[in-house]
């Protein structure tokens, strides 16, 4: 375990440096002056873009270019973003905890949900319940992300008016961004109850439910598809019917008994979601205008803004693997059978 | 394919419908030039143009589906949007499967050393989301077309590389290998004879079911505006241009509801047919259930 978990840090800086290395080699089809940008820090330093090129040596071979850049990002200066308009560090800084954020309110989501939704499907099994629950997990499978997000933004925003995109209100953004706001955690949900302002808090709150029950659509129809048949293979178990045959209540059987171990699959599922759900944010926060690392990509490559799209594959990359590594980790715990070499 | 698994699908239902849904629009696919003749011949993809008003129009007579922003027919192009959606799921998933094929091989037949640098490489691409890394490379290729296949491709071969691996090793260890080897066939004879032609029929029906992913995951591009460029018979990229007017007109909020639900609806069908297909597919491959 201690071997496979050493192992595989090892391979993280390999893997991060193999996808960096690609995306770096492609750079190079774009013109110097587009590349000066990584290593503009000033927006001034933009009229001296020859100097700049000379200085940093952009016209040198791929490699002794990478290697300097890796030097930079090594020293924690990762180049200047122009869509972003500030370095790329800090754009990682003030827009990645907005997305932990929302991913996990959508996680939270995906599983109450498909724990429900799938449960009651098993239960009623080949009833209309069933039925209902496993037409929404095809159709949930198929309804491409970006379809969802407008059909909600048109209803919820157009036309009833209770949700809007962005990720909190103008009022909010006054507050937020007061000299007297104090940053504690990044994550808004957390700091604006600790600097003591609930109503930004709900209002950030309000500004996730959108892209979160957006987001949610995909691993939710996975997830009630899990839930359903561990439920079902729970159900037919020996001591659900020894459960039965105490007398308890159906209630108690299917929640107490049958659901605790049913459970064990949906959850260590939801750890793999998680890290899946890093690309779905791309989408919906484009849609929902929500400012997190997502559309902060998205525009970096619209615009060709290559220490932006650098920096990004960068981060994504290291949580990414990380993540991947943790749910493998969390698999062991929950499932003692299985043992990583 | 055989008569028992034709058969299995008959008799399921919903595979049944993700059968006809996938064949209709195909059936849509090869019949475009005549559901939607072309006006532009150089370029079929090209959406004709009504006229040069911005606001999307409804449906009417002559525009069975209604027109999007800048007046682009939605009919032409959920039409010719089915011929372009089979063209690069198609495209992608050979030359994706086909590199697959030549590394997973290669990994696999020869072993150790190459067979790490190769899984290596392969858990490169797989360290990052594939949208991700697809709107990456796309972006910095260029917005099109093409450049959007080779996006989706470099994203896509990885993970055929590890089944065709996987798949290969598991007939490398087989009695009538080692027959064969006995015999004195030599190293690629019994590569391309005697191993591939066993180990390589669930890939490839795996591979073919990821069409519908594909399309999806290249619709997902377009509309990032990563894509397909506006005026493109493209489903992903007319969505695109549906982003401006979801909200409608003041007091009608759905005046302009055709402009997501028609290509929209496109999308979801035809995703919808592949994944019912897959399920079935994954029912009878996998015996476990019954």
């Amino acid at each position: 375990m201690l071997r496979y978990i050493i192992r595989r840090l090892i391979l993280l800086p390999l893997v991060v440096l193999g996808v960096t290395f690609v995306l770096f080699f492609l750079t190079q089809r774009l013109s110097p002056e587009m590349r000066a940008s990584l290593y503009i820090k000033d927006p001034r330093q933009m009229n001296a873009m020859e100097e700049v090129i000379r200085q940093y040596g952009l016209r040198d071979n791929v490699f002794k270019q990478y290697g300097r850049w890796l030097g930079n990002v090594l020293k924690g200066d990762l180049g200047y973003s122009p869509s972003a308009n500030m370095p790329v560090s800090q754009a990682i800084k003030e827009y990645l905890p907005a997305t932990i954020q929302l991913a996990l309110v959508t996680i939270v989501l995906v599983v109450f949900f498909g724990v429900w939704f799938g449960s009651a499907s098993a239960v009623h099994k080949d009833k209309w319940q069933d039925n209902v629950a496993r037409f929404i997990s095809v159709g949930g499978f198929s309804l491409p992300i970006f379809v969802l997000g407008l059909l909600l933004l048109m209803i919820f925003y157009g036309k009833l008016g209770w949700f809007a995109p962005g990720g909190y209100s103008v009022q909010s953004n006054m507050i937020i961004h007061a000299a007297s706001f104090k940053t504690y955690t990044g994550f808004l949900l957390i700091d604006t109850l600790l600097n003591g302002h609930p109503r930004v808090f709900l209002d950030v709150l309000f500004h996730l439910v959108l892209p979160a029950v957006t987001l949610c659509i995909g691993s939710f129809a996975l997830m009630v598809r899990v839930m359903r048949s561990s439920m079902l293979e729970e159900l037919n178990k020996d001591y659900v019917r020894t459960a039965r045959a105490k007398g308890l209540p159906e209630w108690k059987v299917v929640y107490k008994h049958a659901g605790k171990n049913a459970i064990i699959p949906v959850i260590t599922l939801a750890s793999i979601q998680f890290i899946r759900l890093l690309g779905g944010t791309v989408i919906v926060e484009t849609i929902f205008d929500y400012p997190g690392i997502g559309r902060f990509g998205v525009i970096a490559a619209q615009q060709l803004d290559i220490a932006g799209i650098l920096g990004f594959s960068l981060m994504v990359a290291i949580l990414f693997v990380l993540g991947n590594l943790l749910s493998d980790i969390l698999y062991t715990a929950v499932d003692p059978r299985i043992r990583l070499e | 394919m055989n008569e028992r698994i034709w058969k299995r699908i008959y008799k399921n239902k919903t595979s049944f419908i993700g059968l006809i849904l996938v064949a209709l629009f195909g059936l849509m696919a090869l019949l475009a030039p005549v559901l939607a003749p072309v006006e532009n011949k150089n370029n079929p993809y090209q959406l004709p143009q009504k006229s040069y008003q911005i606001a999307p129009q409804p449906p009417s007579s002559q525009n069975w589906f209604g027109t999007t922003e800048q007046q682009y027919d939605l009919y032409y192009g959920v039409v010719w949007g089915a011929r372009l959606a089979f063209k690069i799921g198609i495209t992608v998933t050979f030359f994706a499967f086909l590199i697959g094929l030549f590394v997973g091989g290669v990994a696999a037949y020869f072993g150790g050393k190459i067979d790490e640098v190769l899984m290596r490489l392969t858990d490169v691409v797989f360290a990052v989301p594939s949208l991700v890394l697809a709107m990456v490379i796309a972006a910095m290729l260029g917005p099109d077309i093409k450049n959007m296949m080779i996006a989706l491709t470099a994203v896509a071969w990885p993970s055929y590389a590890r089944l065709v691996r996987g798949d290969i090793l598991s007939v490398k260890q087989r009695d009538y290998v080692t027959a064969a080897r006995t015999l004195g066939a030599r190293g690629p004879r019994v590569l391309l004879r005697h191993i591939l032609p066993n180990s390589i029929y669930p890939s490839v029906v795996v591979a073919s079911l990821d069409i519908g992913y594909v399309v999806l995951t290249a619709a997902s591009l377009s509309f990032l505006g990563l894509g397909a460029q506006p005026g493109t018979a493209d489903w992903g990229q007319l969505i695109a241009m549906a982003r401006n007017w979801v909200l409608g007109t003041p007091g009608n909020t759905f005046a302009y509801w055709y402009t997501v639900v028609a290509p929209g609806g496109a999308i979801f069908l035809f995703a919808l047919g592949w994944n019912l297909l897959g399920d079935a597919f994954r029912d009878i491959l996998d015996p476990r259930q019954g």
